[in-house]
């Protein structure tokens, strides 16, 4: 249904944003400081709107249907009680099985070679997918993904930019760069696999094709790391599990970290 | 012309409230009052993300994040227009960042202070901002053309700042007791420290009599201190909460509110490195810099490549 499919998008936004926001003021130079906590507040809106919808999605759904969504206890607790949730619930009161997000952007930052890879793939994936999901048949991520794709093919320029000054820059740019690279590819195949919930969307008219995506962004990538003198990964083995709930070991301290205010005094207005 | 009449030139743009530009002659002390008071303030603003930002990540609203993120990004543009505006005195961004990090150069001692609750974020936002605003706002009409027209950039933004503080203070304080408290905590803490952003009392300012003479300062420490005793001090009424200071009385005669004596022990203690985090903070700086050193160095190295380059093909 729209809501998994919705959230999904939504939790890839809020926890890249989060991994991003680590950086604001301790960024290699103050104006990439400046432009990646950018980055990351175009990653947090992105999550705001989608949650929004979410929320709003969630909150048409029958009680039954409500309840068993997610195993959180707080959540279920709201929907005793008759009140409907908002964008913070789902981002503060479920915990990492009903997260959605991909493995990759729960990826620490490592460094900064390290955090460009991450958003290179994450970019390159994303613009294509958001070219294709500005024409959903849902209007509301329609309208979502056609704000994003304007922030995405700055994200993109930014972080290739990144790689191929990297790649092409000193020696020991090059070698840290290609370890990133190489790195994270194992987290590229999920995003590449569609989950039940995107095919499910496909069928019904408001998902992506990711077949369709998959030659887009394997050819911007090898075109970029050409230009990097960096190597393709050949590695074949790729790590799944965060479209399904089933995250690495860093997503319970994320949330412990992100979550911390609204569990520590819950139910307040903040 | 002879320095005398380079001297005169230079006193009577000051007394005719003319900017002085980079490209103009200006005392020795002039020049160096400024580069200090200009690189300290940049410092401030790229120390004070350091207590800002350890909340981003766990902001207790999507708003209040986002909010968060705006405003710590809005301090590295301040730091970033602040550099600038000193480079124009003849000292590069390097040479200052070197005096930061090796503990030569100061900045505001404020932000060696720790942030333990959401609530600081709120206090920061009130009475730091609120403080610094009270300092800044006269700095757009100070001597140096580059640092007024700075200023007034800088100071749109920390009204803003000062506002959402405010807010978050208000929102706590019209919440559960728990929150309350946690207000009420944050602005014990926040409180003397505010007071003592001003600097040390006019008596015994080194800097204020020439600064004021060359309108680089307009008002003395003192008299902005008053000033914000006085504004805070009827916000504090309207947030509900509890002056950290006993002796706050109006003092009818004044037209002021009288305040309590403050701890400039404890002021200077921190100046010389012993506040609670003046550790941490400087540690931070040195390993974001130190870490980031092979980045810039690449980057250099790609746009020499690429001038090589485009020189082969020219």
């Amino acid at each position: 249904m729209s809501l998994i499919y919705t959230l999904r998008l939504a939790d890839d936004a809020l926890i890249l944003g989060h991994r991003i926001s680590e950086w604001t003021g301790h960024g290699p130079i103050l104006e990439q400081d400046i432009a990646i906590t950018n980055t990351a507040l175009d990653h947090l809106g992105r999550a705001r709107s989608l949650y929004q919808y979410a929320a709003e999605l969630f909150n048409q759904l029958p009680d039954a249907q409500k309840t068993s969504a997610f195993t959180s206890v707080a959540i279920n607790a709201l929907v005793a009680a008759g009140t409907p949730v908002d964008e913070d619930d789902l981002a503060y009161l479920r915990d990492s099985g009903d997260f959605r997000n991909l493995l990759l952007t729960e990826q620490p930052n490592g460094d900064w070679a390290c955090t460009i890879a991450r958003s290179f793939y994450y970019d390159a994936f994303h613009y294509f997918y958001f070219s294709a999901l500005q024409h959903s048949s849902n209007a509301a991520l329609a309208a979502i993904a056609a704000k994003s794709l304007k922030e995405t093919t700055y994200h993109l320029r930014w972080s290739s930019e990144w790689v191929i000054r990297l790649g092409d820059g000193t020696e020991e740019s090059h070698s840290r760069m290609q370890q990133a690279i190489d790195n994270m590819w194992m987290y590229t195949g999920e995003m590449l696999t569609m989950s039940a919930a995107e095919q499910e969307a496909l069928a019904a008219g408001y998902g992506v094709d990711i077949a369709q995506i998959a030659p887009l962004w394997q050819n911007r990538v090898k075109e970029i790391l050409d230009e990097a003198t960096l190597s393709l990964p050949s590695g074949t083995w790729m790590q799944q599990g965060g479209k399904d709930g089933i995250h690495s070991e860093n997503m319970g301290f994320i949330l412990a970290e992100m979550q911390f205010l609204q569990r520590a005094y819950p139910g307040m207005e903040w | 012309m002879t320095v005398h009449s380079f001297q005169e030139h230079f006193d009577s743009l000051i007394d005719r409230e003319i900017a002085i530009e980079p490209k103009d002659w200006m005392p020795d002390n002039y020049r160096k009052t400024l580069i200090r008071q200009i690189s300290q303030h940049a410092h401030s603003e790229i120390i004070g993300m350091l207590p800002e930002g350890n909340w981003i990540t766990r902001a207790p609203s999507l708003r209040r994040k986002a909010v968060l993120l705006a405003k710590v990004q809005d301090e590295a543009g301040h730091g970033l227009y602040l550099y600038s505006a000193a480079e124009t005195l003849g000292i590069s961004r390097d040479e200052m960042y070197d005096q930061l990090h090796t503990g030569k150069a100061k900045y505001s001692s404020i932000f060696n202070y720790p942030t333990l609750t959401w609530a600081d974020i709120g206090a920061i936002g009130w009475l730091v901002d609120g403080a610094a605003i009270m300092n800044q706002v006269p700095l757009c009409r100070t001597s140096y053309g580059p640092y007024a027209r700075a200023m007034v950039r800088v100071c749109k933004e920390e009204s803003f700042h000062q506002r959402q503080g405010f807010e978050i203070m208000l929102t706590l304080s019209k919440g559960t007791e728990v929150q309350r408290k946690m207000a009420q905590d944050a602005f014990n803490r926040w409180w003397w420290p505010s007071l003592m952003m001003f600097g040390p009392p006019d008596a015994e300012s080194p800097h204020t009599e020439q600064s004021v003479r060359w309108r680089i300062k307009r008002f003395t420490n003192d008299e902005l201190r008053q000033k914000f005793v006085d504004v805070t001090t009827e916000q504090a009424k309207v947030l509900g909460l509890d002056m950290p200071d006993p002796e706050i009385k109006w003092n009818e005669e004044r037209g002021h509110y009288d305040f309590g004596k403050i701890n400039w022990d404890e002021f200077w203690n921190v100046v010389k490195g012993n506040g609670p985090c003046n550790k941490q903070r400087l540690e931070a700086r040195n390993k974001a810099w130190n870490e980031g050193q092979w980045v810039r160095d690449a980057a250099m190295a790609y746009a020499a490549k690429k001038k090589n380059k485009a020189a082969e093909a020219a």
